[in-house]
């Protein structure tokens, strides 16, 4: 007896030092996976197992032989307890299936949650999106268009969206694809825009020095990359327009205004060219960009072509609309945006009758 | 939160439905995510659709013409995929006409929506086809039949179909009633459709309808710079 109490003893102070470090780990693994120790099912289970454990740790100090004439004694009905809480605990933890003592059950809301933490450790869907942006240089600056479609997967829900904004008056960005994400590099634009005017050594509008478009293209390229390596980008594909000085440093020419012309898409691939399309409009309008384009086209030829290639691309595009707008970056009038009006569109070739 | 885990759930065959997902299809096939409807009035039946045909977000055909005839006062609006319907309509068009010769009258339109119904019901495993099957007949006068898919049959007082459909449900039931003419049918199916190729990226286009009745069938289309509701 004495020899055989000796024993339990020791059993009982060994399975309590591993119910602890498994409990802490079944803790540690709930606390990750609901990001707080609030979730009911594990935090009950948790706790009971704890106190269990306590209990059996704290039983070896205060064993005595069994007098009550019990078929079990009242320590090692404990112990078993314990152990048994422990193993389910960890049953639990490594199989992750949900007991739950809540009333309707836990599971759909543990793969929910576990949906939701997987998504925000990923790349997401993007929900409301724009499709294309063009843009091309011409004689007296920069030219974009897109049109004023938000969609909602194959639903046409937000007919007036303004995918072109004016960055200052240097620059014009347009974005196509998910639109809150466009909107939050705006607002992020616009706060550094802000930033530089209150710690600018002069507070006159004409000495601060705004950023040109070959500077916020540059920032941008940083932005998206930066999202991108943490494998949660900003589902956009960007456009920058307006004029800067030429890439080159110590350039005989450096002070002149260049027209630019950028893309920087969702994972900071950039490039600049004198005709930029993005989403359906680098499949469709760049071959007609690029038949058309001259660098000396007059304002109301650039816009014919613009509005030819937005022609096509709602005839071909599921998600285009038919109302565009059109922005352009002159030396004279700094950023204009039109406002939006419809594009005539023919359906009436003999072909399509029968 | 119930719903939010339902989105990565495997969704069945047939849930896929008329929400008509173009991404749902084999790479390469053609869908017509679309918008059709049929309303029968006294004398006669009108069939609307539009004319997009789409391969995921690529207008592959933006004159398609889903109002197919297969006998002489019967016509099939198809919605689903193009391959799909079109065979299907091929093949009620030869089994309509080997039975107008061996009985030697018009088949009636009932008679094509079953065999309609026997064809999608019976393959419903490798087919996605929800068709509205309408015409005139001597028997039912004009009448309309909605074969969605899986291949249930309902006759119909008047008849949706295809993705956009989802979008004019309210205003056509707001609009319609018993006992139409066939202007205000018209009228009503081409208003709807126009509502619909607003809303609905996978439809759009011209809306094409057909009006058909004892003395012949009137097929037009309105062109879409004319629609009765902007794009």
């Amino acid at each position: 007896p004495k020899a055989s109490s000796y024993v339990t003893s020791h059993g009982l102070l060994l399975r309590s030092s591993l119910g602890v470090p498994l409990l802490c780990r079944g803790v540690a693994t709930s606390f990750r996976r609901t990001g707080t120790l609030i979730a009911p099912p594990h935090n009950h289970k948790v706790l009971a197992s704890l106190a269990f454990a306590c209990i059996a740790a704290i039983i070896p100090l205060h064993h005595r032989p069994p007098r009550l004439g019990l078929a079990v004694s009242p320590s090692r009905l404990v112990s078993a307890i314990s152990s048994f809480l422990i193993l389910l605990h960890l049953l639990l933890v490594v199989m992750s299936a949900p007991i739950s003592l809540a009333p309707g059950g836990s599971s759909s809301r543990i793969s929910a949650r576990a949906g939701l933490e997987a998504a925000t450790e990923r790349t997401r869907q993007p929900i409301v999106t724009g499709t294309s942006v063009l843009g091309i240089k011409y004689k007296d600056g920069v030219m974009l268009a897109a049109d004023t479609l938000c969609s909602y997967g194959s639903m046409a829900k937000y007919k007036d969206a303004r995918r072109l904004t004016k960055i200052n008056d240097a620059t014009l960005l347009g974005a196509g694809g998910e639109y809150s994400d466009f909107q939050s590099i705006t607002d992020l634009l616009k706060r550094n825009a802000l930033e530089d005017k209150c710690t600018a050594d002069s507070l006159y509008e004409e000495d601060v020095n705004e950023e040109c478009a070959r500077e916020v293209w540059n920032y941008l390229r940083a932005v998206m990359y930066n999202r991108r390596n943490k494998m949660n980008p900003l589902w956009n594909d960007l456009v920058v327009a307006g004029f800067s000085q030429p890439a080159g440093v110590g350039d005989a020419s450096a002070d002149e205004d260049k027209p630019f012309l950028g893309l920087v898409d969702k994972i900071g691939t950039t490039y600049e060219d004198s005709v930029i399309a993005t989403g359906f409009g680098s499949y469709l309008a760049i071959p007609i960009l690029r038949e058309k384009h001259r660098e000396d086209l007059e304002e109301g030829e650039a816009r014919a072509l613009l509005e030819d290639c937005m022609r096509v691309l709602f005839y071909r595009d599921c998600r285009a609309l038919n109302r565009i707008q059109i922005a352009k970056v002159t030396k004279a009038d700094g950023v204009l945006i039109s406002e939006p009006y419809e594009i005539e569109t023919s359906w009436d070739s003999a072909s399509f009758v029968e | 939160m119930s719903a939010h885990a339902s989105m990565h759930a495997p969704r069945s065959h047939a849930a896929a439905a008329a929400a008509a997902d173009p991404y749902n299809l084999k790479p390469g096939e053609h869908s017509t995510g679309t918008t059709i409807m049929a309303i029968p009035f006294d004398g006669g039946v009108v069939m609307g659709a539009d004319s997009r045909t789409s391969t995921g977000t690529y207008i592959a055909v933006r004159v398609a013409d889903k109002i197919t005839q297969v006998h002489d006062r019967i016509w099939i609006c198809r919605s689903g995929s193009a391959a799909d319907t079109q065979a299907l309509t091929d093949y009620i068009r030869h089994y309509l006409s080997q039975l107008a010769v061996e009985t030697g009258r018009a088949p009636t339109v009932k008679t094509a929506a079953h065999l309609m119904r026997r064809m999608i019901y019976e393959n419903k495993d490798n087919l996605m086809a929800g068709v509205i099957v309408g015409g005139w007949d001597v028997v039912d006068g004009g009448s309309v039949y909605n074969i969605p898919l899986g291949g249930t049959m309902m006759k119909m007082p008047f008849a949706l179909g295809g993705s956009g459909s989802t979008y004019i449900w309210g205003l056509v039931d707001h609009k319609f009633k018993e006992g139409m003419t066939k202007d205000e049918a018209k009228a009503l199916v081409e208003k709807a459709i126009a509502h619909a190729m607003a809303r609905d990226g996978s439809s759009g286009g011209i809306i094409r309808t057909v009006v058909i009745t004892e003395d012949g069938c009137d097929k037009e289309f309105i062109p879409g710079d004319k629609l009765p509701y902007g794009p």
